[in-house]
């Protein structure tokens, strides 16, 4: 029945299919993809009218409010991440695929960063015109936030991993996620700020550049133990 | 080419519970396994300890005379396993969800089209798969059996939803797995007639 040389999908499919896969749910549940957006977009402008118009003080705390923001519209993504796919008995099938499990939740992170933080980054400009932040601050500020939502979708996936089982599991996912996220945000939002002060800042970007990598390599196993964990 | 899947001394405990102690089987190909026992009595945990998704307290599942523990990507490489939940994605179609499943593991030569008029479905093709009813749901989860070059079929209560004409088609199908050399471990309530070698695992 079985031939020997039977054709084996390759290591990496089963990253680009669970990728693709969720791009393209994500295409059919824009909802899912727009909330974070939607309230980061909220708080940001919101801000500013509450502290008022001050120039000075708009400035001054721009890059806190802008990161704070991110990091929460973040962790309101977070939650979704394996859901559905627990619920419906999907995740069941992929950890019973001959598929690897870290490669596998490396591409769901994917997806998951692509709808979640890039959207983020794209925003974030228009969002900073509200702080009069310059050009050269603005390049800046999605840089940070490039490299820092890459972490913080890596971290998440973690968390998410970990409570899938437990239904409502959100506040303890962002108690999990929060200690490791503080360094994204203290450095991310002292990067901006140095550079909206006219000082070099180059150190912040490659202290997140670095976090960046430490989480590319160890979040996927922890995420794949999680999971199995999840699922007994 | 044949293969075995054979188990010693299982015994699983959820939690403090005991849910089945000293279970054994050994599969050949071409034979069917049938798991019995009471709503409850362990059947299900039974199938994903054969899968390697519950640790259990004691005891080997072997396949091909190697545990399976130490060729975990070999053996799922080597199943399908069709659970009490069909595990496919509501939003997306038939068709979509088949080609997902089709990046995952080892593909026959049949080709969609024709598994999909086999089993009724191809004209479901353009809806997505929430607007099925359940019964159709498993025909599709059927289909990625079907699709799978892979001698080892797990089902889980494979005749739910399921009208006579289905209930039909799963043995029908079942029976030319088995033909073919294929093996098919089955968790079942109503009386399966398949005529082909089959060994039986009851529990209490």
């Amino acid at each position: 029945m079985t031939n020997p040389e039977r054709h084996m999908p390759s290591m990496t499919s089963g990253l680009l299919a669970v990728a693709r896969r969720d791009l393209l749910l994500a295409w059919k549940r824009p909802g899912d993809v727009l909330n974070p957006l939607f309230f980061f977009a909220m708080v940001c402008t919101l801000f500013p009218l509450a502290v008022g118009p001050s120039a000075e003080q708009l400035t001054f705390s721009g890059p806190g409010v802008l990161w704070v923001a991110a990091l929460l519209a973040m962790l309101i993504s977070l939650n979704s991440l394996f859901i559905s796919d627990f619920d419906d008995g999907s995740l069941e099938q992929l950890l019973i695929s001959p598929q690897p499990l870290p490669l596998v939740g490396l591409g769901k992170t994917i997806s998951h960063w692509l709808t979640s933080g890039l959207p983020l980054v794209l925003v974030s400009p228009i969002v900073a015109i509200t702080y009069r932040m310059p050009g050269d601050v603005v390049l800046v500020l999605m840089l940070t936030l490039t490299l820092g939502t890459v972490s913080l979708s890596l971290l998440g996936s973690i968390g998410a991993a970990l409570t899938v089982g437990l239904h409502r599991g959100t506040a303890l996912l962002s108690l999990l996620i929060l200690p490791l996220s503080m360094p994204v945000l203290i450095i991310g939002a002292n990067t901006v700020s140095l550079a909206a002060g006219n000082e070099t800042y180059s150190a912040g970007i490659w202290a997140l550049a670095a976090y960046a990598v430490g989480t590319l390599s160890l979040a996927p196993y922890a995420t794949a133990a999680a999971l199995r964990i999840s699922n007994e | 080419m044949t293969a075995q899947l054979s188990a010693e001394n299982l015994t699983l405990f959820r939690g403090d519970r005991c849910l089945f102690r000293g279970v054994g089987f050994a599969l050949n190909s071409g034979e069917l396994l049938i798991l019995e026992g009471s709503n409850g009595s362990g059947k299900t945990s039974l199938m994903k300890a054969i899968v390697g998704m519950l640790d259990l307290e004691k005891g080997v599942v072997s396949w091909n005379g190697m545990p399976v523990a130490e060729q975990r990507q070999v053996f799922h490489g080597a199943l399908v396993w069709t659970a009490h939940r069909v595990g496919l994605k509501a939003d997306l179609t038939l068709v979509e969800n088949l080609r997902f499943e089709a990046a995952l593991r080892p593909q026959g030569s049949d080709d969609l089209e024709t598994v999909l008029e086999r089993l009724e479905i191809s004209r479901l093709k353009p809806l997505p798969l929430r607007s099925l009813s359940a019964g159709q749901q498993r025909r599709v989860a059927l289909a990625r059996m079907l699709l799978a070059d892979v001698p080892l079929w797990l089902m889980d209560e494979p005749f739910t939803n399921l009208d006579r004409e289905g209930r039909a088609l799963v043995m029908e199908l079942v029976k030319e797995h088995l033909d073919k050399g294929g093996m098919c471990v089955m968790a079942a309530h109503q009386d399966v007639e398949i005529d082909a070698p089959v060994k039986k695992v009851v529990l209490q």
